[in-house]
Formats: C-alpha cells, structure tokens, sequence
C-alpha cells in the first residue's frame, strides 16, 4: 500500500466526516431558530396581544404601559424556565437512554423524576416547607431512589432490561404515594402541590430558573466536556474498557450528571410529564444515526417545554400546565415503544 | 519490544475459580493462539490479560509492569482487544467505527490531528475496508464487519493484539481471510497477537504459539509441533484423533476420531464392530 493511497483515503474520511458536521450544525441551527420563535410567541401572547415592536422595546428596556409588567414579570420568567428546564430535562433523558442502550430507561419512565415529586409533595403537604428546601430534598430524593433502583437492579452486574422493570416498579409506588399525599392536601396546598403531579412553568420567576441554570451549565457542561467517552460507551463495556475509558468512573459520572440534571429542573418545575423520555429519540429522528444527540435533545426538549405550554395557555379551550400536553404527546409513543419491543421479541 | 507475562494467576466470576496457579510468555512479535475445550478459561485469560477482569491472584505483567497499575489510557495505547461480541450502535459508519480506535490517544484537551487521519486510513486500507468507508456498519456481511472491527483495533495502533474468537460465525472463507490479515499485520507491522481459537487445525496452521488450557490451567505451551499431539488433544479435549503434517503447510493437522465413520485403517481404539 503506498502512501498516496493512505492521503487519498484519509481525505476521503476527514471530507466524510465534514459534511456530516455541517449537516449537524446546520439542524442545530435550524432548531435554535425554532426555540427563538418559541420564545417570541411565548413573549408576546396573552390576553392583549403585545406588538414586536413594543416587545423590543420593552426588551430594550424601555417601559410600554399595560404592556412591560406581563411580559418582563409573567412572561419572561416562563420561557426562560420553560428552555432551561427542557433542556435539562431532554439532556438529562438522552444520557440514560444512551448509557442503557434503551429508550425506555429514560428518568421519567424508571421513577427518578416520581421519586423527586414524591419528596417535593410531602415536603410541601405534610411537612409545609416551601422555596428552595423543597428543591434540595426532591434532589436529595431523586438522587436516592437512582440509587435504590440501581440496588435493587444489582445481580452480579445490573442489566438494563431489569433495572427498567424496577424503575417501573418503583415508578408506580411512588406515584401512589404522591396521589395519597394530595388526597390528605389542604385545599390552600393544593394548588403548589398539584405542579408535582404533572409539571407547569405556571408562576415562574428568574429566581426559581437560577439553580436549574446553575445545574444545566455544571453537569451539561461536564457532560459534554466527557461526551466521547460515552461515546466509546455506545461500542459495549469491553470494547470501551479496551479503548481506555474508566468505566466505573464515567458510568457514575454521567449517571450522577444526569440525575442533577433532571431533580433539579424537576424540584423547580415539576416532573413535566415524557419530555425527558421523547427528546432523545425526536432529537435522533431529526438528526439521523452516528453520534448520540446530546445538543439536539436539549434543544428539542427545549421546544417540547415551549411548545407544549403555550399549546396548553393559548390554544386549547380552557388553560393547562404544560405537563398535560407533553403527556398527551408522550404516552402515545410508550404504547408503542412497548408494542414494537414486545413484537419484535426483545427484552423490554 | 513488548513483553507480555502473566504470572500465578488466579481469576474466576464472583466465587467461582475459573484460572488456577497459570504462568504463561506471550513471545514478542509473534501470534499465540489459545486453545482449549469450551468453559475451560481460554476467554478468561484473555479478559485478565486485556485487564477487563480483576485477578483474585497473581499478575499480568506488561513491560515488566503489572498492569493494574498501569493508567486505562496508557494501557490502551499499548494493548488493543477485539472482544466476542462488541455492539456498533445503529446506523453507525465504518469510518466513525474505525475512528474510535484513536479514542486512547485523545486527550481532555489535544484535538483530533492529521495522524489520527491517517492512521484510521491506514487501518482502513490494511484491512480492505476503505472502500465501504461510508457504509453503515449493521448493514454489513459478517466477514466485513470483523474486518472494520480489527481495523478499529489497528487504529489503536498498539504493539500487542487481543482477539477472542474473532473467526466465530464466519464461512471457511472469511476465516481464512481474517487469520491471512492477522498475520499480514503481524509481518508488516510486527504487532504482537494473542488470540483464542476454537479450530485447532487453523490455529496450528497460523499460530507461531499454541497454548492449550486444560480446566482452568495451563496444559502445554508451545511451537505448534510440540503441543499439536495426539496425546495432548486427548488430554485437553478428551478426544482421539490422529496427526499427520498438513499436505500443504507441513504443521501438524489433526483429525478427530468419532465412534463412527472413522474407518478401520485410522482408528487405534476401534476394536469391535
């Protein structure tokens, strides 16, 4: 083989590997156009309409009367929550999707998400804590019941297939739990306990996204910044191991990661119902096969939030938190899911 | 060059004892084939020696250091493995594929260079695969499949290579052409190969080593000639055979003797009728 060849080669795959990214960068861009417009109609809809010209205004900082109080204090504060919890949510659903090679093993199926909102209803309810330590303790607990599921999985090695069946298990305890505790519920704690049955962006604040910020830099960040290793992961433990990626490490890693990633969004927002479980496979749908999509699921995540809650404000009869149309959307594709696997004989 | 030893080793999965007291060279710049009746721990030892198992005693040894104390990184530079089984996720590419092989010598902060390139070229082009370069990698026959998955090994660019049955599911002609580029690979670029083999007949043809483990320890190690017995595949495989020099290659060739259809004139044990 002569060296030519090797040059020839070897500018075939780097102008392979080119197009590729530029059809990625291009569907990425694509997407956060999408998200803009998001946020654009989010800003401006409501019960009087609010013109773009008043809205840059009063984005520019200028005060629009009737206008710059709903847009800066009410509608503001909800997008903003609104990308930044999908986004979180999405990022936090495709790494488990991923490290477990399955759809199904995302954090709202297997009952991470439930365990947070349980902590967060009885905290609330039963305890009338409100504010920030009801966000740290549906942490603490979504932390924990990863860590039971993860226990309770364990036989000499944890298979994805059982440690989805005891996330479901647990999934459906918890989710009784959280339904007795409201049923007990004063009607005054209603209302705030409700979020946690179905997740809403109703009554955000900036202060409330600032630790879903927080979270979604450090661990998105972290995530990231460590993508190629869960990458190798995609290839098998062995093969991964043989590539020199320290499995323990990185597994607990990304695991830890994406589990922050999801209780805090989800001690701030509630569990918005399927949007960690839907944004993976959209976002791999839109971008086709090879790399794991990480940037497009936040992104898409991010567009299911938006979406979803400005479906649910403004263009069904009636108002919803957006929880109840991104369940509408969502459970739909878990029936089939759960046919496809069953027809095609797989394991879960 | 490369030294690989293992010394008193003793591995097995939770309380089961699978290797027991196994000493064993691994000859620099030549192809070793592992040998053994099945569950006998040929995969065991080669899980121990690509460290993906934890010895419960005794060491494998690289370059004169013990290989748990050497970085997963480091390691991975030096030492590639093609497992049994390994997963390309769907739709993945050949040329994504083979690029992993670089993923070792990526750090947190260097950026994929021109010698990356190259070497997934290189890799690419020794293994005949540079012409699927764009092809999805389920979509694949099996024999070219095994031969993307050595060439993301050869991109590794390491000195030994670790291979567990990797001519399982292949016709005689794909087998025939992994085990020709093995040893392609070993002559052009002096690459060290370990490798298990269930056909002892190809592994006595192709190997410069043979080692055959008998219940978890080592039986008899060796030039081809020398453990290709008739007494040794008694022991280790507990079958009569017979072992003539292969017409074509002159190594030892043996040919397993059954109850039946053995004929009178090659069977010794065959007695009554």
């Amino acid at each position: 083989m002569s060296s030519v060849a090797h040059t020839e080669t070897a500018a075939w795959i780097v102008a392979l590997r080119v197009a590729r990214r530029k059809a990625r960068l291009r569907l990425i861009a694509i997407m956060l156009g999408l998200v803009v417009t998001g946020v654009g109609l989010t800003l401006v809809t409501g019960p009087s309409m609010t013109t773009p010209s008043e809205l840059l205004r009063i984005l520019a900082g200028y005060d629009v009367p009737g206008a710059s109080f709903s847009v800066r204090e009410l509608r503001l504060p909800r997008a903003v929550l609104s990308i930044i919890a999908g986004m979180s949510f999405g990022l936090g659903g495709v790494i488990f999707q991923t490290l477990l090679r399955n759809p199904l093993a995302s954090p709202d199926i297997i009952g991470i998400s439930a365990g947070a909102s349980a902590a967060a209803v009885f905290a609330i309810v039963v305890l009338g804590w409100d504010g920030s330590a009801v966000s740290i303790l549906a942490v603490i607990a979504g932390m924990a019941v990863a860590l039971l599921i993860y226990l309770l999985a364990w036989r000499d090695g944890v298979a994805g297939a059982r440690l989805i069946l005891v996330g479901i298990g647990l999934s459906a305890m918890l989710d009784s739990m959280i339904a007795y505790v409201l049923s007990r519920a004063p009607a005054w704690t209603m209302q705030d306990a409700l979020r946690w049955l179905t997740g809403s962006v109703n009554g955000a604040t900036l202060a409330e996204a600032l630790p879903v910020l927080l979270s979604l830099t450090i661990f998105g960040g972290l995530l990231l910044a460590r993508r190629d290793n869960l990458e190798a992961m995609r290839l098998g433990d062995d093969t991964a191991a043989a590539l020199g990626v320290p499995l323990a490490r990185e597994k607990l890693l990304a695991v830890m990661a994406a589990v922050g990633l999801i209780a805090v969004a989800t001690a701030v927002s509630g569990p918005i119902a399927f949007v960690a479980f839907l944004s993976g496979p959209i976002a791999k749908r839109i971008t086709g096969p090879g790399r794991s999509p990480l940037i497009a699921a936040a992104l898409v995540g991010a567009l299911l939030v938006l979406l979803g809650d400005y479906t649910g404000q403004h263009l069904l009869a009636g108002r919803y938190p957006v929880g109840v149309v991104t369940g509408a959307l969502g459970a739909p594709y878990l029936i089939f899911l759960i046919i496809r696997s069953h027809r095609s004989g797989r394991e879960a | 060059m490369t030294t690989l030893n293992v010394e008193a080793l003793e591995a097995g999965y939770g309380s089961r004892t699978i290797l027991t007291d196994l000493d064993l060279a691994v000859p620099s710049g030549a192809i070793t084939a592992i040998v053994g009746a099945n569950a006998c721990g040929k995969s065991t030892l080669l899980r121990c020696l690509a460290r993906l198992l934890r010895p419960t005693a005794g060491q494998v040894v690289l370059d004169g250091r013990s290989v748990r104390h050497i970085p997963t990184r480091d390691l991975a530079r030096r030492l590639g493995l093609l497992p049994q089984s390994p997963i390309a996720p769907d739709g993945m590419t050949v040329a994504d594929l083979v690029s992993y092989g670089r993923h070792p010598h990526q750090g947190m902060l260097s950026r994929w260079t021109q010698h990356d390139d190259r070497a997934v070229a290189a890799a690419l082009e020794a293994t005949r695969t540079a012409d699927i370069a764009d092809r999805e990698v389920d979509q694949l026959s099996g024999g070219q499949r095994q031969r993307v998955w050595i060439a993301m090994a050869l991109a590794q660019e390491t000195d030994i290579l670790l291979l567990d049955e990797p001519t399982t599911f292949l016709d005689i002609a794909h087998q025939v052409e992994i085990l020709d580029l093995l040893v392609d690979l070993n002559q052009s670029r002096g690459t060290t190969i370990v490798m298990v083999l269930h056909d002892l007949n190809l592994a006595a043809r192709y190997a410069d080593h043979l080692v055959a483990i008998r219940c978890g320890r080592l039986h008899t190690a060796g030039s081809p000639e020398s453990v290709l017995t008739e007494r040794t595949v008694k022991e280790v495989f507990g079958v009569s055979c017979r072992v003539i020099p292969d017409p074509t290659s002159g190594k030892p060739m043996m040919l397993p003797l059954g109850r039946h259809r053995a004929g009178a004139g090659l069977s010794t044990e065959d007695t009554t009728s």
